[in-house]
């Protein structure tokens, strides 16, 4: 038995325990660095490159790599580098803000439709009908109802970029509640939640301390996933005219101007198509490091 | 005997515990499992009352209506003075931290991803306005208490042994200085080695802390070292309640007497000797019990009285209390 004299290590922060395991994740530890050099050029790239993202230059139309031009021009003769970084700013912002919206709702519907039993029924059907709800006509109805309001109010670029993400979230998270409701049958469950109850936790605090972070492995997979499909559900409403305005560089926007030409000048497709690729996977990556290193039950093999 | 001067401290009056069975497109109630039905007893302070009964007969319910884990269907259940089935929500929580519960499955009651001194200390967050390094103080007493080293605090359920898992369970239990402990077969889960520690433990918690047990269990030799009463539960009714000794020795209810004669005896000769009694046929269903006696679709000693009047739960001797209409006879 430990006296009192030997060293005791008092409670750490749980986070550092976190960190610890998501340092040992060699795919997680490439995956954060390569995002945070996607979001460093990104951020700090239009400080060094002085280069206007919507300035036209015919004179310099469809160029190759060069100094002046690092990534080249597109057909207006636009610098290919500054729209890069200008549309990746809108891509990742709108993937992180439309995911973060599609988490919340379908955690929140999830987790209070599983521990709720008052409230299942109801929430479900409501999942049902949003599953059943066409798409594309939704969205195209948002965008026509909303789109003058929304840009009276925020600007037009403001008041477009919160459509698509209100758009984008509102149509993408039943799939999480759907799984998170599951889960949280299962786990209410438990003996563990009982325990709580017995102690005289109330169920908001039960919730947040018992259930959540036992829940956190679907979530953290559906919200690695949800960038991605985020990021690609914004460069289709783009090209169908419903998105941001067709001067706004985004990387989808950037992707479906260049289909066009994509025999002449292959590179002005492959680059988007990289840095949407990269920024998709890495996020993955983070994602499946963070969700081994959130459960103790990993942490430490 | 035992209560002669002693102080009543759980009074459990005609607790019945009730699931609704659904049927059909509206769920339409048809019919009730009846896992609790109409249960009297009284726990006095500092005593450890033992419940047995085989698999599925009501005895977890029984412990979690009484601490209103459950909603009962009727009855009243009294601790230390205060209603515990009527009070509001709010005044519920503020009895919490007098009625703890040990689980049977240490593995499951801790929250995998909790360290040990954030499962120890939840109730202190609950009920408590300790500073951090009170808290932390508290939780190392706790940890002392009941033989975790201190440097397990920061350490997750799972890299523990089933014991050590169930001494963190004892530990939270005893967190807020409870008064009485539901205790829902705290060493089913567990190794025969592990399971007199744990039970030691308990009993030594008791005699220094003045704790009151309600000790489920189908462990007869167990509830026989432990406790100062024992019930018999046979089908979500109480048969038999007596004291200890007189329980085991002189059982009354036919049931309790099957029960018992299942008991390994440690002695070979006295084990070659032992006279088994053997129950025939299965347990009726809950949902769906005989009527008169819920025993007298097996009871070796049935009679035709017994299959069309229920037997009252009387007192046939002191502080001996029955369910059968064999002593009702006797008694007059």
């Amino acid at each position: 038995m430990t006296d009192t004299t030997t060293k005791i290590r008092p409670p750490r922060n749980q986070w550092w325990d976190v960190w610890d395991q998501f340092k040992t994740h060699r795919g997680a530890l490439v995956g954060l660095t390569i995002f945070v050099a996607i979001l460093g050029l990104i951020l700090i790239g239009p400080l060094v490159w002085h280069m206007d993202p919507t300035y036209v230059d015919f004179r310099a139309r469809n160029k190759g790599f060069s100094l002046a031009h690092p990534l080249g021009t597109d057909q207006l003769g636009r610098d290919l580098l500054a729209r890069m970084m200008a549309g990746g700013k809108v891509s990742i912002s709108v993937g992180l803000t439309a995911m973060s919206l599609s988490i919340f709702l379908g955690a929140a519907i999830g987790v209070l439709a599983g521990y709720f039993k008052r409230l299942d029924g109801h929430l479900m059907r409501l999942t049902d009908l949003f599953l059943a709800l066409p798409l594309l006509p939704l969205l195209l109805l948002m965008v026509t109802l909303f789109r003058d309001p929304l840009s009276k109010g925020f600007g037009p670029e403001g008041g477009i970029f919160l459509l698509i993400v209100t758009a984008i979230g509102a149509t993408s998270w039943m799939q999480t509640a759907r799984i998170v409701r599951g889960e949280v049958l299962a786990l209410k469950e438990r003996e563990f939640v009982l325990a709580a109850r017995s102690i005289g936790t109330p169920a908001h605090r039960l919730v947040l301390r018992h259930i959540l972070p036992n829940v956190m492995s679907p979530i953290m997979v559906s919200a690695t996933l949800g960038i991605a499909s985020a990021i690609i559900t914004e460069s289709a409403l783009s090209f169908l005219g419903l998105g941001f305005p067709p001067d706004f560089p985004t990387w989808g926007r950037l992707l479906f101007d260049a289909v066009d030409q994509i025999q002449l000048y292959p590179m002005r497709v492959i680059l988007p198509g990289i840095a949407i690729s990269l920024t998709v996977l890495s996020v993955n990556y983070i994602g499946d490091g963070l969700r081994d290193a959130l459960d103790p039950r990993i942490r430490g093999r | 005997m035992f209560d002669g001067g002693k102080r009543p401290l759980v009074e459990v009056e005609g607790l019945k515990m009730y699931f609704p069975i659904t049927a059909g497109l509206f769920r339409a109630k048809v019919g009730d499992v009846k896992a609790v039905d109409d249960v009297t007893f009284t726990i006095y302070e500092g005593e450890t009352l033992g419940l047995v009964g085989e698999s599925g007969c009501g005895k977890s319910t029984c412990g979690r209506a009484i601490l209103r884990l459950y909603e009962p269907t009727a009855g009243s259940v009294t601790i230390d003075g205060e209603d515990v089935l009527a009070a509001p929500p709010s005044e519920l929580r503020a009895m919490r931290p007098k009625m703890q519960m040990v689980f049977q499955d240490p593995q499951a009651s801790l929250n995998p991803r909790m360290t040990v001194a954030g499962i120890i200390g939840e109730p202190l967050d609950e009920h408590t306005t300790l500073t951090k390094p009170q808290k932390l103080a508290r939780i190392y007493e706790l940890m002392d208490k009941v033989g975790l080293n201190r440097d397990f605090a920061n350490r997750y359920p799972h890299e523990f042994s089933g014991g050590q898992r169930q001494r963190i369970g004892i530990a939270r239990a005893l967190a807020l200085n409870p008064r009485f402990i539901v205790c829902d077969e705290p060493i089913a889960a567990l190794d025969v080695s592990i399971q007199a520690q744990v039970v030691n433990l308990l009993e030594e918690l008791q005699d220094s802390l003045g704790l009151t047990y309600l000790f489920i269990s189908h462990d007869l030799s167990m509830v026989r070292h432990i406790a100062d009463r024992v019930a018999v539960m046979y089908l979500g009714r109480i048969v038999e309640l007596a004291t200890r000794d007189a329980l085991y020795e002189a059982p009354l209810h036919p049931y309790t007497q099957a029960l018992l004669s299942a008991v390994p005896e440690p002695d070979p000769n006295a084990e070659s000797t032992r006279q088994r009694i053997i129950l025939k046929g299965d347990v009726p269903s809950p949902a769906n019990p005989p009527k008169g006696c819920n025993f007298c679709t097996r009871c070796p000693k049935v009679m035709d009285l017994c299959r069309s009047v229920e037997p009252e739960f009387r007192e046939v001797a002191p502080g001996h209390f029955t369910a059968c209409h064999l002593h009702n006879q006797t008694a007059g």
